[in-house]
């Protein structure tokens, strides 16, 4: 009997066998702490009374949902982080570089086969380049903190095969948000899913990260991609036989297979105000839009950018929409500067922010009231997340969000 | 003896506490605001020793673990709903929250409904009927019993 992928990057952890259900004791390769969660991480490692870090180097904090401040309060937990990172040697921190989960694979720290831990949901996002991640609560997070280890109950695996090559105006956000459609927000809870296909395997690692992200959102536990040599060059590894061999073997013991022809997707939204409301953009056409947002850590990437700079090319976007760009990175905020993709953005009339979380977290310039209509390319449209609890969040990919603000109305690339 | 308060499927943790609430120093200072897209009156209304009683999903989104402290805080006994997203209840265990998985209780109980729960013996009384549930695993139980992974890890 073969092994799942996420069975395999645990069992070369733990350096034994496992199988779904076991409750094993991990080896933390990772923690990521974010800004919103700092102030109380610290304050449970010293009630926990550690007085040292495990390992300073395996440690990365990451300011972005507050910044650049909006509230007084905010500046807070950057001084608190500051002085933890300060007293503990910490070695990595983030203060103004972008989004936690675009940082923690493109700053070079999580690569195939780590077992990492973050404070945020998202921390998903890290099996785009096959490694197991997810979020953990900062008490969790205390005790990785002191003890450099975390136990974990081995989840059973759901395989997705996509077969086929996708419509031109489809992307992986329109894959993924039909599979929690298909799923339902809890049809993964508790489990492992595994990507695989003659699709995936074209697929960059940028549109991988898309749905290793929103993996969560139908409850996964993390979201696998096996790593190719697309991914050895994005984390700048050898393509070794070490690396070849972290994929689901074929006589794997699979809890569910789902298998998708490519050519069968469409262009799809996430309706208000539950991510597996999926319905597609052509049922949608003439919902008129206040507001169109491209960024986060789904889709805030520089081929995201690219998509939403090459459909509004010479045009404008409709008079009464705000369209809103914030870059994951600055790393990304640079090369879409460098290649003139924000030049094309602005002439169109979209607003440039500073690169992080920004309007995602409902925190960010862009806010919005009772009655708006808002299209967004991140990977949440629960109640009141980006402003009061009668905005209508939809959530599309950047395609579709780009063609949307040209028109004013939910629109088809 | 507590009273039910019914919540539907797919509850997510914005809804539980939003996330303009978690720059408040503290759990306390939070806690007015539990519910508040769902349920305005809630946090006034409820009394220790009372239960959140839900349909499936309870607790999914973000991993914030402000979300099962907030209901700890206002003295919430447990949460009993047919199933949990899975970081809300690793979330509640480690603060010492009892999250209890029950198929058929959301279909029985109303808004304001009396109710018992004896945790050890995974019963659970509520209008005069029993009615059983899941009893947690013994990793959790354990890490419950100490009072949560702080006392746990202090042990």
């Amino acid at each position: 009997m073969g092994y799942t992928l996420v069975e395999k990057i645990i069992a070369k952890k733990v350096g034994h066998e496992v199988k779904p259900g076991d409750i094993v004791t991990v080896p933390v390769d990772w923690c990521m702490i974010d800004d919103i969660m700092v102030p109380f991480a610290v304050q449970k490692f010293e009630e926990m009374g550690f007085d040292k870090v495990y390992d300073p180097e395996k440690v990365v904090l990451i300011y972005d949902h507050f910044l650049p401040a909006t509230q007084t309060d905010d500046s807070r937990h950057f001084r608190v982080g500051d002085e933890f990172a300060e007293k503990y040697g910490l070695k990595h921190v983030h203060r103004t570089d972008g989004i936690c989960h675009q940082l923690m694979t493109e700053a070079g720290y999580v690569k195939p086969g780590d077992i990492a831990f973050g404070t945020d949901s998202h921390t998903v996002t890290y099996g785009c380049v096959g490694a197991f991640s997810t979020g953990i609560g900062y008490t969790e997070m205390a005790g990785i903190l002191g003890t450099g280890q975390l136990w974990i109950k081995v989840p059973e695996t759901i395989k997705i095969e996509i077969d086929g090559t996708l419509p031109g105006n489809v992307t992986s956000k329109d894959i993924i948000l039909r599979i929690i459609g298909d799923l339902t927000a809890s049809g993964a809870t508790y489990n492992s899913l595994e990507f695989t296909g003659s699709t995936v395997d074209a697929m960059s690692v940028a549109s991988r990260m898309t749905i290793s992200n929103m993996s969560v959102e139908a409850g996964a536990k993390c979201g696998l991609f096996a790593p190719d040599d697309k991914t050895c060059d994005y984390c700048k590894i050898p393509y070794d036989d070490e690396i070849k061999d972290l994929h689901g073997d074929d006589n794997a013991s699979y809890a569910k297979i789902l298998r998708y022809r490519a050519e069968d997707f469409v262009p799809v939204c996430a309706c208000p105000s539950l991510v597996d409301n999926i319905k597609p953009v052509s049922e949608l056409k003439g919902t008129k839009v206040d507001q169109v947002f491209l960024g986060s850590c789904t889709n805030g990437r520089l081929e995201d950018l690219r998509t939403a700079a090459t459909i509004l090319k010479g045009k404008h976007i409709a008079p009464y929409v705000k369209m809103i760009v914030t870059p994951a990175s600055r790393k990304i905020y640079r090369a879409a500067l460098a290649d003139g993709t924000l030049e094309i953005l602005s002439d169109a009339g979209a607003i440039i922010t500073t690169p992080g979380c920004g309007l995602c977290c409902g925190r960010g310039g862009g806010i919005l009231s009772d009655g708006e209509v808002v299209v967004a390319t991140n990977n949440r449209n629960f109640l009141g997340r980006m402003g009061t609890s009668k905005v209508q969040i939809y959530l599309a990919s950047p395609a579709t969000a780009a063609a949307t603000a040209i028109a004013g109305e939910i629109t088809e690339a | 003896m507590g009273k039910v308060f019914k919540f539907h499927k797919d509850v997510d943790t914005d809804q539980i506490i939003a996330s303009q609430y978690l720059l408040f120093p503290t759990i306390d200072e939070m806690k007015v605001h539990t519910f508040e897209s769902l349920n305005s009156e809630f946090a006034s209304q409820v009394k220790p020793g009372d239960f959140v009683v839900a349909d499936e999903n309870f607790g999914c989104g973000s991993s914030r673990e402000q979300a099962p402290s907030v209901l700890k805080a206002l003295g919430v006994k447990a949460v009993i709903a047919k199933s949990f997203a899975r970081i809300f209840y690793r979330n509640s265990i480690n603060i010492g929250m009892p999250v209890i998985v029950s198929k058929e209780l959301y279909d029985v109980v109303k808004d304001g409904d009396d109710m018992e729960l004896d945790l050890l013996s995974g019963k659970i009384l509520a209008n005069g009927k029993e009615y059983s549930c899941t009893k947690l695993p013994a990793k959790m139980q354990e890490i419950l019993d100490q009072g949560g992974l702080i006392a746990s890890l202090n042990k």
